[in-house]
This record gives structure tokens, C-alpha cells and sequence, in this order.
């Protein structure tokens, strides 16, 4: 490949790109996300290339995979262009069949089309989902448009324009501006205006400047950012890239978990294959303008999300945190002036240049702008990665979007901003979904997880789970963090096991106050929220825990009894055959019953009976 | 195993700041770390032995300790918690009789909990050296157990 010399060079070549697609031609595409190939994708996708193969189509039918198109609800899925027929949960041997009957004689195979779970009317066509016809795709939408390890589909839907007119036409100063003026804020969870942190850096005395993608997304249950990196990494480099030129930066890192292999590969070719195009590295588009990427891997600490621990672990040191009184924007990595930017801000990047400020600005609310991506998980209908704009409710994204609660349970709550955020109960499902509506209700944006929870989940459990896990991952620096989190989960434990105490729910608040003040950072300065949001709006459930030794979601352990509705046991068996401890039995076709002395509360028979015979108390 | 070592630290030009990514090449060179390639390490790039403990303890993706010949990783995010991960954890543990974060005596099996896998629509998730198990009940759990050789004591196949 020769290096393209100059915007008119990248020009010629996406148009000469264009121009040697047929749209017409048939075309099969795979997702091949982390989550379809959790389901075994990847023989589907040998599959369709050996079915070829053997049909001696290979020039007249083309085979992509694609990032991930975020239904991950009902994969593996696969689109057949040129009509762009949407099939949904795919078995790894309907290959040969949607060949011989979708690609070549353009029928439908009906069982493998979705279907609408309310008006039962069938969907042919992926936009026509309501899953995806109530989002707004600007950043995720490209994802099932391009092979995100080819270039060349990243330059066919007009990639890299925005880096070009940034080179060719405007300012390092004005792409700042532009920034500043389209208030996009990190989307990383902080909510920073990103416009005014490019500022900051690029204003900032010291050399070299570095600009960072924080790719270390540990919240449980997000997974944008890896979608992001793995399905569509130009752009996020692209992002980059502008944004070095705008701060004036010659070297960048990416900064990614080590937990997501084909997100380091992938942007480690995209890394490659733009440093051949001229579009990394020196002189980038002939201009005199140089920068280049490297990437880290993570080691596996949530604490390193926290931008001056990531800057200790690219350094080579453990990832404990630092004072924040100086700014990463004054003194980051290597003691120099840093921009830390979150993988969906950079991706933002290219759109904002690419349209300009006014037209982004136009999106969103009032101090949030443009749209979020959001993996909405849990016990939800529909599991996947949505992106919406700003200010749509909550109940549009669970109900509209993510289509209720499985098996008809109640909703309760919604727990978004990871660790740090907060649980927020129904009476706010109508509130508008920005940065600053969701920290009024006591939660956080964080990086954009949802995870749905019905009436079988306990509030009292989910804010030791919390806890738990920033127990384990607190790095041990602060002591009100290190200790307080602890002291806080052990009474969690108490109440949880029916010892809690009155006196409980205050020790709770007042530990709590002392862990916030006291932590560097935000892992520990956030901590308590998952206990305190629960204490807030579900204090009727800790009080259930304490004064009646009672667990109203039926799961803490050592407050729940498992026993058999005589009534509605048909004696199936199916509860004895699954109990790991013999606790259930019975004979064919009569009242089964389980003994309490050896029945360890697993649940597995609650799981198994078909007949809602077992019930938890 | 020196001189593997020595491989790894010259792919990395023997500059200090790479210790992290030296020692993850390490980790997957021998599926854990030994003593003896840490000492290695130690002697070829330069580093104390107390930097290398610290990082080596640090951070999670390190074990000092070899690992089982079935490796299983059960998601516990949050998504995955809700959805009955505890019950599978308990499952394992029970009828392995290793906890999380630890190796069975005969090498057979490593057992660890992991924060998120980011495939939530299949939660919980049992990974076993690689290969994903999707929405596990105690039930498919005991049969994913059976096939890798584990003591399961219910009737259930299905």
C-alpha cells in the first residue's frame, strides 16, 4: 500500500473504494462480537465459508464479519444483503440452508426470522426491530456496516474525513473550540467536558504531550467500550488521532484489559494498518503533523480505570493512585502533560468534527449532549448494547427498548454506574437519563451499565455484592477505603444472615460519610453508593433483614426455607433428580418434599419445577 | 527456563517500564509464575525481587501458583450475580472441593471467579479453558463437571 500523501489521496481512495463495491451483490454478514462467538459463532461463520467453498461461489458471494450489532439477546446473528434479511439465534448448521434458499433464490426461512414478542408480527429487517428502531445509532450504528479488521470498509463509509478536515482545514486550536462548543463530556462516567480538558492539556508547559485511551472498562456488567474497540477500532483511533493535533501530542497509548483478546488484536491491526496508510505515525496525509500509538494491556485491577493508577501501571508500577491536586493535564504519565479520554468519547471524536458542533449540539439535553451507549443486562427481555440519546427516559430504555422483564416479574430496580452508581427504584423510571438528572436520584452515568433487577433480587445482597467487589479490588492505599469498605461489607453480612442490628443502618451511613472523605480516588470515594442509594429507597427491605429475620426476595440463605406446594407438585421428580444434596424426594407421580436438615438452599429446584411447586419463604 | 525468559525480556529491549507486559508474556509462556523464571527475571532486566512480588500479588492476572489442567472462570458480574451465579459458585466449589482461586491437589482443575466477561446475555457464564457455557443452572453445570472428569452426585443428564 503507498502512503496516501494527502486529503485528496484519501479522497480518490474511498471513492475508488466505493466505487469497486457492488451493492448488489449478495453478501453474508456474521456478527462476530465477543457475545455471538460466546455462543459458538465461530463454526457458524466456517460453515458458511466451507458451504461456499464446496458451491463454488466464492466470487459471487461475499462472507463478512462484523463488530457487534449489540442485540446480543438473540445471537449469533446474520444479516443477507442486498436485502438485508435479519435472522436472529441461528444454529451453527443452518449455514447450507439460508445459502441455498436466502442467497440464491431470495426466500425467507420463516423460523429464523424475529418475531415481534407482543403483536407476534414477523420483522424482516433489523432497523424494523423495535430492539433497534428506538435507538439512536450515530457511533454504534457503523459497527454492522464494516469488518472492523478491514480498513478498507472503514474508508468505504467515509472514515478517516473527519481526521482530513481537521488536517487540512482547521486550527489545532479550532478543533478544540469545536469540541468545546459540541460539550461532549467523558464518557468514561465523570462526565468531564472534554473540550476543556484538550484545552488544559494543550495549553499546558511540558514535553511531550501524551493522549491516552482508557480502554481498562472493569465495571461489571459494561461491555460498550470492548464492543467499541472490537467492532469499529479506526474509529476510536481516529478520534485519537484528532485529538493529538488538536493538543499537540506526538505519542498516545490505548490502555485496554487484558481480559479482551479480540479487542487488543483488533486495534492492534487497525494500529498497523494505519501506520501503512499514512494515516499514523509520521507526516500523517503529508502533513507535517506526527503522532503514534502504543498499546497496554491491563493486569486485571479495577483501581486502574482510575487515570493516575493507569498512569502508574504503563509505567510499570503497581496501580495505586495519586493526589489529585495536580492535574493529569499538567503532570500525568511520566510526570508530563496527559489527556485521558474514555474509548466512547473518542469515538464521538470523529462525528463532531465530521459535522460540526451545532449539529451534535442539537442531540441530548440541556448539559448532556449526543448519545450514550448503555449495555442493558440483568433481567431484562432484551440483553444487548443500546445507544440513545440523551434525556430518554428509563422506562423507554427498559420497556421500550429492552422489552420488560422476563417471565412477566415485577421491575424494581435499575442499578447504573457500576460499583460506584446507585440503585434507583421504579417511582423514577420516568426521569430523563443524563449525567446530571441520574447524580439528583443519588446514582451515576459511570461508563454505562443498566443491570435491570426484578422482585427475586435483594437490595440488602446487591449492596454486599458491591461492596465485596471493591473490597477485593480497592488497592489498599487509603485506609478509610481499605478498612471501611470491609467493616461495612461485615455488617452487610450480618444482617444478610439475620444477626443484623437496628443500630446497623446507621453505623452503615456513618462509615460510609468517613469512606467517602477519606479516599484519594474515586473507587473509594464512591464506595458506599450502592449502600446508600439501597438504604434510601429500599430501607424497608434492610429493616425486613433485621427485625423480622426475614429476606423478601427469597434469596439470602440463612433467611429463606425452600419447601413444596403441595398442591401444585405433580410429582414430575424433576426437583430430585437436580438436588445436588438429596434433599428433594419422592416418589413418581406423588407430593415430593424436602428435608431441611440437608438442603443447602441452591435453588435448583425452584429452578427445575415446571409447576411453580416450590416455594421459597 | 532462563533462557525464555531472556527471550521475553529482549522482545521488549530490556527497558524497564515493560516489566507489566514481560511479566504477562511470562504468565502465558508457563501458565503461571515460577520462582524460578521471577529469579530470572529479576537477574536479567535488573528489577528487585520485592517490585516483582508487588506487581505479581498486584495484579489479578498473575498467579504464583501453577494452574489446573481444566481451568474454569465463572463470571460473577453483576449481571451474572443476579442471574444465580452464588448458587453455581457453590456448585463448583462443592463438588470440586476447591474454592475460588484455587488448584485441586491432583492438578486437575483451577477454579476462579472473574469480574465480567461482557457476554451478559449469556449469564451466568462457566468458561472451561476457553470455551463458553452459557446460562447455567445447577443442573448444566453438574453435566459440564461430569464431561471434564469431576465426582457429581445428582441423577440429573439433562
Amino acid at each position: 500500500m503507498k502512503k496516501l500523501k494527502s486529503a485528496k489521496d484519501l479522497a480518490s481512495l474511498q471513492d475508488a473504494l466505493r466505487k469497486g463495491r457492488d451493492p448488489k451483490k449478495p453478501c453474508i454478514v456474521i456478527c462476530a462480537g465477543t457475545g455471538c462467538l460466546a455462543y459458538g459463532t465461530q463454526k457458524l461463520i466456517d460453515n458458511f465459508r466451507s458451504e461456499i467453498a464446496k458451491q463454488k461461489l466464492e466470487g459471487t458471494v461475499d462472507v463478512r464479519t462484523s463488530g457487534c450489532h449489540g442485540f446480543c439477546e438473540r445471537g449469533p446473528l446474520v444479516v443477507i444483503h442486498p436485502k438485508g434479511i435479519f435472522y436472529q439465534r441461528v444454529k451453527l448448521d443452518d449455514a447450507a440452508e439460508i445459502i441455498a434458499k436466502t442467497v440464491l433464490k431470495d426466500e425467507v426461512i420463516d423460523r429464523l426470522v424475529y418475531r415481534d414478542p407482543v403483536t407476534k408480527e414477523k420483522i424482516l429487517h433489523e432497523h424494523d426491530v423495535p430492539f433497534y428502531k428506538k435507538q439512536t445509532r450515530l457511533i454504534f450504528g457503523m459497527n454492522g456496516q464494516i469488518d472492523p479488521t478491514s480498513i478498507d470498509d472503514y474508508l468505504a463509509i467515509g472514515g478517516y474525513s473527519a481526521l482530513a478536515k481537521a488536517l487540512a482545514g482547521m486550527k489545532p486550536e479550532g478543533v478544540v473550540e469545536e469540541i468545546i462548543k459540541a460539550n461532549l463530556r467523558g464518557r468514561g462516567g465523570g462526565g468531564f467536558p472534554t473540550g476543556w480538558k484538550w484545552d488544559s492539556t494543550r495549553k499546558a508547559k511540558g514535553e511531550p504531550k501524551y493522549v491516552i485511551c482508557n480502554a481498562d472498562e472493569g465495571d461489571p456488567g459494561a461491555y460498550m467500550d470492548r464492543s467499541l474497540l472490537e467492532g469499529n477500532p479506526h474509529a476510536v483511533l481516529e478520534g485519537m488521532i484528532i485529538g493529538a493535533y488538536a493538543i499537540g501530542s506526538s505519542k498516545g497509548y490505548i490502555y485496554v484489559r487484558n481480559e479482551y483478546p479480540l479487542a487488543v488484536s483488533n486495534i492492534t491491526r487497525a494500529i498497523d494498518t494505519a501506520r501503512e496508510y499514512g494515516l499514523l505515525g509520521d507526516g500523517i496525509l503529508g502533513t507535517g503533523f506526527s503522532f503514534d500509538v502504543a498499546i497496554n494491556r491491563g493486569g486485571g485491577a479495577f483501581v486502574c480505570g482510575e487515570s493516575s493508577a493507569l498512569f502508574a501501571s504503563i509505567e510499570g508500577r503497581a496501580g495505586e493512585p495519586r493526589q489529585k491536586y495536580v492535574h493529569a493535564t499538567d503532570r500525568g504519565l511520566y510526570d508530563k502533560p496527559t489527556c485521558l479520554n474514555n474509548v466512547e468519547t473518542w469515538a464521538n471524536v470523529p462525528l463532531i468534527v465530521d459535522k460540526g458542533a451545532d449539529w451534535y449540539a442539537k442531540i441530548g439535553t440541556e448539559n448532556s449532549k449526543g448519545t450514550k451507549i448503555f449495555s442493558l443486562v440483568g433481567k431484562i427481555n432484551n440483553t444487548g448494547l443500546v445507544e440513545v440519546p440523551m434525556g430518554i427516559t428509563l422506562r423507554e430504555i427498559v420497556f421500550g427498548i429492552g422489552g420488560g422483564i422476563p417471565k412477566g416479574r415485577k421491575f424494581k430496580a435499575i442499578q447504573t454506574g457500576g460499583p460506584s452508581g446507585g440503585c434507583i427504584p421504579e417511582q423514577f423510571l420516568d426521569m430523563p437519563v443524563d449525567f446530571d438528572e441520574l447524580a439528583k436520584v443519588g446514582s451515576m452515568m459511570g461508563s454505562g451499565g443498566m443491570i435491570v433487577m426484578d422482585d427475586r433480587s435483594c437490595m440488602v445482597d446487591v449492596a454486599k455484592y458491591f461492596l465485596k467487589f471493591l473490597e477485593e479490588e480497592s488497592c489498599g492505599k487509603c485506609t478509610p477505603c481499605r478498612e471501611g469498605v470491609k467493616q461495612m461489607r461485615i455488617i452487610l453480612d450480618r444482617i444478610t444472615e439475620g444477626k443484623g442490628e437496628e443500630s446497623d443502618i446507621e453505623a452503615l451511613e456513618w462509615i460510609g460519610a468517613g469512606v467517602v472523605d477519606g479516599s484519594l480516588c474515586a473507587l473509594g470515594g464512591s464506595a458506599p453508593n450502592p449502600v446508600l442509594t439501597t438504604i434510601r429507597y429500599f430501607r424497608d427491605e434492610y429493616l425486613a433483614h433485621i427485625r423480622d429475620k426475614k429476606c423478601p426476595a427469597g434469596v439470602c440463605k440463612a433467611l429463606v426455607a425452600y419447601s413444596v406446594v403441595k398442591d401444585n407438585c405433580t410429582g414430575c421428580t424433576a426437583c430430585a433428580r437436580v438436588c445436588p444434596t438429596k434433599a428433594a424426594t419422592g416418589e413418581k407421580k406423588k407430593v415430593h418434599t424436602i428435608d431441611q436438615e440437608t438442603c443447602i438452599k441452591c435453588g435448583a429446584c425452584y429452578d427445575a419445577c415446571k409447576f411453580d411447586a416450590i416455594q421459597v419463604k | 527456563m532462563e533462557e525464555k525468559v531472556k527471550a521475553i525480556i529482549k522482545k521488549y529491549g530490556s527497558d524497564k517500564s515493560f516489566i507489566i507486559p514481560i511479566l504477562q508474556d511470562i504468565q502465558r509462556e508457563f501458565n503461571y509464575l515460577p520462582r524460578e523464571a521471577l529469579d530470572a527475571l529479576c537477574a536479567n532486566l535488573g528489577v528487585s525481587q520485592s517490585l516483582v512480588y508487588h506487581l505479581a500479588t498486584f495484579y489479578r492476572a498473575f498467579s504464583l501458583t501453577p494452574k489446573g489442567k481444566y481451568r474454569l472462570s465463572l463470571c460473577v458480574g453483576t449481571a451474572c450475580h443476579v442471574r444465580g451465579a452464588p448458587q453455581i459458585s457453590d456448585h463448583v466449589e462443592r463438588t470440586l472441593g476447591i474454592k475460588p482461586g484455587e488448584t485441586s491437589k491432583d492438578l486437575e482443575f483451577s477454579f476462579e471467579t472473574v469480574n465480567c466477561l461482557g457476554a451478559c446475555a449469556l449469564g451466568p457464564i462457566l468458561v472451561v479453558n476457553d470455551e463458553y457455557h452459557g446460562q447455567m443452572t445447577i443442573a448444566k453445570t453438574s453435566k459440564v463437571l461430569k464431561s471434564i472428569g469431576a465426582k457429581v452426585e445428582t441423577d440429573e443428564e439433562a
